[in-house]
């Protein structure tokens, strides 16, 4: 149950090993999150993600739990909640791909969709049923600033992100007044494993930057945040931007 | 067969976003309104696995009458008088009865409610939940010392009648169990004989805490009800200034003739709403500060026998409703604790630390505690208790609320659940060392725990 002060207790982290949400969860945990579930595909860096949480006070269970394969994202989820409530979900697995390659490999540039636009919609639904059901909490889904708008340098993974993104968007309308929260969170370049090698680029952040604004955002219940926050600006300009002038913006 | 409307016109449930009284963390709950007891039987033979809890007039501040994705049941449904012995003063009622139906009832014939919390829009049910105390705790006690018994419906449907002698660690489970034992039916409750519907009041202000805390000591055992409103912001030589206000019930002869006439005349009192849509600043510390400086320097420095009545005395709040709207949509939160005595210090850290941070506590409260009773989670226990509330929206809440906790955790202090929204579940055992025997008498009663509430579910009850 989240406290007076909006602080939450527990937390449900799909895609065990993010960077992000590790870094979120020990936001958290240093707060009042005293019950941790990472569910994750099953690695020693698994492992050692709980063991840390655990190291900081919280009791940690690990669950086995695979994007790519919806037909058993309800039935992972609702044993988590049958064990005890869960005030945050946060959906934070994801594959940035390699767009040069899978471009060329259509399967490929497919597993990417099918672990973060169709993993996200059975795992985001399985979710929010369960939250609805227990008349309280939040849903966090990690987007991406690529899903407002595709670059041509960025499309695939992109168009995943804006499905999600619209997805998501969708399902915290149609539970608006339920009590289940969802909020979008659209991060620009974090440096996390998942952008290792790749350049800098400008308004480039960290993990602990998208961790505050998640733990902020909900309290407040914001809808949507943005990481930096420059980005809601930056890219409601690149939005209008005229397709034939955007083609050719090297970005 | 009850007066009621007939049983097979069952209430049918609603999903309701709910909240308490500090209107923090809603969650949204199926909540039915039965109106007998054969309803209150049916709704609990239809809970959903996240279970049933008792809400009465939902005045707790944070979250006991709440149940996300459960069942509520409201309780204000059930608001018969059953039985009346005018000669022992004991009334036999239905739990959702409110206190201040009892007052406008029985004051006339002679009668108080034995404690009334600061204010009497509260059910008995939720009374005997959270075992209430009033001005009087060091006097008479909490509300649960004057039940002489409680009709109890269990988890598995079966009615109870149970007293402190039949059936002691069922009942002293149920005082101040916060719903978590069943649903409280019925109650009878010993009232408290009274001449006059006045009470006779001293006032006194004092320049510190010190000087309040020597005078409280001091006038405790001369009357019967005493509070101190204390001035939180107040600083440095001031620090803690209280206003200290202690009475009792008028006698007839204490009365001008005029009004001897009709003793024990009772009328509410003009009410007065808040809309909703007052900003959620309103007050800040500025505005608290002048509000404290007013209400203090408006007391009189010492003043006897000044004669007030039940409602400028033990409600001032209940003549505006729906006061908790001044703060907005953000909500506040109370904070009320209680150290034991020889624990002064503890107390004296703790109004130095909220005057240090500037925190605007718009209405705190001081008062003294007599001996606690046999509730396994009954708050009050012998000691100097403080009640904060502040708007969550205070900058550094979190911080200063946690300073608190550490002052009155190595105190041996502990937090009252009815206005517990925040506390730290870890706490929880080492302020309330039966809470093992509570559990205990629970699990006999309620082993696949029927009767959940968010608070529960938030500290492990
Ligand atoms: C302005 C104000 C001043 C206050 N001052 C004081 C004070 O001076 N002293 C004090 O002690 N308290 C005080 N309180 C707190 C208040 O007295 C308690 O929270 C009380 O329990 C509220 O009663 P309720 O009917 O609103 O119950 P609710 O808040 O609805 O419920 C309280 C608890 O009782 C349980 N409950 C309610 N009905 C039943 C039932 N029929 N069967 C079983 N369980 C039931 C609920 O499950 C819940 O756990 C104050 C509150 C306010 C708003
Ligand atoms: N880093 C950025 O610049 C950035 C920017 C915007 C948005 N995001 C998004 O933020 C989220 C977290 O990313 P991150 O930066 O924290 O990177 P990360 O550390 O690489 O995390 C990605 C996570 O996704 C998991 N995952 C991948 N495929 C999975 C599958 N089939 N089943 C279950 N889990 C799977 C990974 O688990 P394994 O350990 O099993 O691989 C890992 O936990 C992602 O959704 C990402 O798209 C990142």
């Amino acid at each position: 149950m989240k406290d007076a002060l909006g602080a939450p207790q527990s937390l449900l982290v799909l895609g065990g090993t993010s960077e992000i949400a590790l870094t979120t969860a020990r936001a958290m945990v240093a707060e009042r999150v005293r019950r941790v579930v990472l569910a994750g595909r099953p690695s020693a860096g698994l492992e050692a993600a709980a063991d840390d949480l655990r190291g900081r006070g919280a009791t940690v269970e690990v669950v086995a739990f695979d994007a790519a394969e919806p037909d058993d994202h309800e039935k992972t989820i609702d044993e988590v909640f049958a064990a005890g409530d869960i005030d945050v979900v946060l959906l934070a697995f994801g594959v940035l791909g390699d767009q040069d390659a899978d471009a060329k490999a259509p399967a490929a540039a497919a597993r990417v969709a099918q672990v973060n636009y169709v993993g996200g919609v059975s795992a985001g639904l399985a979710a929010a049923n369960a939250l609805s059901r227990q008349g309280h909490g939040a849903l966090a889904v990690i987007s991406s600033v690529a899903g407002e708008r595709a670059r041509k340098s960025n499309f695939i993974y992109g168009s995943t992100k804006a499905g999600l993104d619209a997805f998501a968007q969708g399902l915290g309308d149609k539970l608006h007044g339920t009590g289940v929260h969802v909020m979008v969170v659209r991060p620009g370049f974090v440096r996390t494993k998942m952008t290792e090698g790749l350049p800098d680029v400008p308004l480039a952040t960290t993990p602990e930057a998208v961790a505050e604004a998640i733990v902020k955002g909900l309290r407040r219940k914001s809808s949507v945040v943005w990481v930096p926050g420059q980005f809601r600006f930056v890219m409601s300009a690149l939005r209008h931007v005229p397709r034939p002038i955007f083609r050719k913006l090297n970005i | 067969m009850s007066d009621g409307p007939s049983a097979d016109v069952r209430p049918t449930a609603r999903r309701v976003r709910l909240n308490g009284w500090g209107r923090t963390a809603p969650t949204f709950a199926d909540v039915v309104r039965p109106t007998t007891r054969e309803q209150v039987a049916t709704a609990l033979g239809q809970r959903t696995s996240r279970g049933v809890i008792a809400r009465g007039l939902g005045r707790s501040y944070g979250d006991p009458a709440q149940n996300g994705g459960g069942t509520v049941l409201d309780m204000t449904g059930l608001d018969r008088i059953l039985a009346v012995d005018l000669e022992r003063g004991l009334v036999t009622c239905e739990a959702g009865v409110s206190l201040d139906r009892l007052i406008e009832l029985f004051v006339p014939f002679g009668f108080f409610v034995p404690v009334t919390p600061g204010t009497r829009q509260v059910t008995v049910g939720g009374a005997i939940g959270a075992d209430v105390h009033g001005k009087n705790h060091h006097a008479d006690g909490s509300f649960c010392n004057h039940v002489s018994s409680i009709d109890l419906l269990l988890a598995d449907g079966t009615e109870r009648t149970v007293t402190p002698e039949s059936d002691p660690e069922l009942f002293w489970a149920t005082a101040g169990g916060m719903g978590l034992t069943g649903l409280v039916l019925s109650a009878t409750i010993r009232m408290t004989p009274i001449e006059t519907s006045l009470a006779s009041v001293d006032t006194d202000r004092t320049r510190n805490l010190d000087e309040a805390m020597a005078l409280m000591a001091e006038t405790d055992e001369k009357y019967t009800y005493t509070v101190a409103w204390l001035d939180c912001l107040a600083k440095g030589a001031n620090l803690g200034r209280c206003v200290l206000t202690c009475g009792e019930f008028a006698a007839l002869d204490d009365l001008p003739a005029k009004k001897r006439r009709d003793p024990l005349r009772f009328r509410t009192g003009s009410l007065l709403t808040v809309p909703d849509l007052v900003p959620g600043r309103l007050p800040n510390k500025l505005t608290m500060g002048l509000f404290n400086e007013l209400w203090y320097r408006k007391a009189p420095k010492h003043k006897v026998g000044q004669l007030q009545s039940i409602t400028a005395f033990f409600h001032p709040l209940d003549l505006v409703q729906e006061w908790n709207r001044v703060y907005g949509r953000t909500g506040f939160l109370q904070y009320q604790f209680v150290v034991p005595f020889g624990r002064e210090d503890g107390l004296v850290k703790a109004v130095e630390t909220i005057s240090r941070h500037g925190a605007p506590s718009s209405l705190t409260v001081l008062k003294r505690f007599g001996p606690g009773n046999a509730g396994f989670l009954s708050f009050p226990k012998p000691g100097w208790t403080l009640t904060l509330d502040f708007p969550t929206n205070t900058p550094g809440l979190a911080r200063l609320l946690r300073e608190l906790d550490e002052i009155v955790l190595t105190n041996e202090g502990r937090f009252y659940l009815a206005k517990d929204s925040r506390m730290d579940p870890a706490d929880l055992a080492r302020m309330y060392p039966r809470l093992e025997r509570f559990r205990e008498v629970r699990a006999k009663v309620d082993p696949d725990g029927v009767f959940v509430s968010d608070q529960a579910r938030r500290l492990g009850l």
